[in-house]
């Protein structure tokens, strides 16, 4: 057991980066790497040969973490403004600060699918079969979602996609 | 001729993933197409916006709930209370007027019977299940010789029971000092590389008892016993090893 907190223990502030990116909600993303840690350790004799068990974990982690966004239904997912942005980006003295919660407002607007995929290789440096055995889908798809991901949050953030439900508004939280 | 540029091979330049001849080879693609090359950059600058958006979560402070250290000795904890509280019982008796007993450690284990076997079981799976150099002393070729072996050591005829049909291949033995004498241990694995443990020995306690499940430590085991000799099959949690254990006592019953 020892072992695996070597290995571990070094990986939770990325499974946490990664859950918090998906859920953005602080709690909720902190609740989900409690529950894969708790599964790593209680599996972790399942694991053991294959050297860094970083894939490993996130294949937990995202599992859990779709079965919970699946759960809390589509209308939470459009509460975009719901999240406290200091949630996500918290050094407040941060200068661009505002460009960040637009870019990550943005990446809200991609379904969970091209959202993983952005985060687990352009973040979090999967490869590319490491991502594509953490979401349980062939290389090429991993390559296609990549692509459309990269291209859809590119024009939302040049406004060129304004895909904001009609109901938005009525959503959004005034501070 | 070098190979058309794909998307993929933009896509990969973007996450700096290619080698560094392909590497070269899209950028003197991407020198000849400004319109790609608008694109790409575009990518990689988002790509670096994001990677900046999100870097502060992970050098943020740990909370108290995500203390891995804690967390995999809460696991131990139920048991050793369990067994303290066993302890605390046995001093009961003591006081009862039973004499001559000694009240070891509070976390000392179970000593005797079919708890007992199960805990050198499962030391026995940890210790060698994990080994990934010598797991077994005598492995399979020689299965003749490890039957005869441990059959003159345990004084009793043993036998390999065959987990084949199940998709668990025999891979070899060795015998394991308990403080009962040696017992001896069969390991099987499958083609995921998943392995389990079959554990044996006299009983002097518990000779006759039905299966019962134990678990320590995320692994599990099914123990057992029949006219004085002790078996548990060990391994990872999983639905299928009752099923197995169910098919070993089947086999090891027949061969008596």
């Amino acid at each position: 057991m020892s072992e695996m907190l070597l290995l571990v223990e070094p990986q939770i502030p990325a499974l946490r980066r990664y859950a918090r990116a998906l859920t953005r909600d602080r709690d909720a993303a902190d609740d989900l790497v409690q529950d894969c840690l708790e599964r790593a350790i209680s599996r972790w004799h399942q694991w053991r040969e294959k050297g860094n068990p970083r894939a490993w974990l996130f294949s937990i982690l995202h599992n859990l973490a779709v079965n919970r966004l699946a759960k809390r239904g589509p209308t939470r997912e459009l509460a975009i403004e719901d999240a406290d942005e200091g949630a996500l980006a918290r050094p407040a003295q941060q200068p661009d600060r505002v460009q960040h919660g637009d870019l990550l407002r943005g990446l809200e607007q991609l379904n969970e699918a091209q959202r993983s995929v952005l985060l687990l290789v352009g973040v979090e440096d999967l490869t590319y079969a490491e991502a594509a055995r953490v979401l349980d889908v062939p290389i090429g798809t991993v390559m296609s979602r990549l692509s459309r991901a990269r291209e859809k949050l590119a024009q939302i953030m040049e406004g060129n996609v304004v895909d904001t439900p009609a109901t938005q508004p009525v959503l959004r939280r005034i501070k | 001729m070098t190979r058309p540029i794909s998307e993929e091979d933009l896509q990969a330049y973007v996450d700096e993933a290619l080698e560094p001849e392909r590497r070269s080879e899209v950028q003197d693609y991407l020198s000849g197409n400004p319109d790609e090359t608008r694109r790409v950059e575009r990518y990689r600058a988002q790509r670096a916006a994001l990677r900046a958006a999100l870097a502060p979560i992970a050098t943020e402070p740990l909370p108290p709930e995500l203390n891995l250290a804690r967390m995999i000795e809460a696991r131990r904890r139920p048991r050793m209370e369990w067994t303290r509280w066993a302890a605390a019982a046995v001093v009961l008796l003591c006081v009862g007027g039973a004499t001559g007993w000694s009240v070891r450690g509070a976390t000392q284990r179970e000593t005797h019977g079919i708890v007992a076997l199960a805990g050198e079981a499962a030391d026995s799976y940890q210790v060698y299940a994990s080994d990934r150099v010598r797991p077994v002393e005598m492995d399979e070729s020689d299965r003749a010789g490890l039957v005869q072996w441990a059959s003159g050591r345990l004084g009793r005829q043993v036998s390999v029971p065959d987990l084949s049909a199940s998709g668990y291949r025999f891979m070899g033995g060795r015998l394991v000092p308990t403080p009962h004498g040696p017992a001896v241990m069969f390991m099987y694995d499958d083609h995921h590389g998943t392995r389990l443990v079959l554990f044996s020995r006299q009983m002097t306690v518990d000779q006759n008892t039905p299966m019962s499940r134990h678990s320590r430590d995320g692994v599990e085991g099914v123990a057992w016993s029949n006219e004085g000799v002790g078996y548990t099959l060990v391994g990872p949690s999983s639905p299928g090893l009752k099923p197995l254990a169910d098919e070993v006592r089947r086999q090891v019953s027949t061969t008596l």
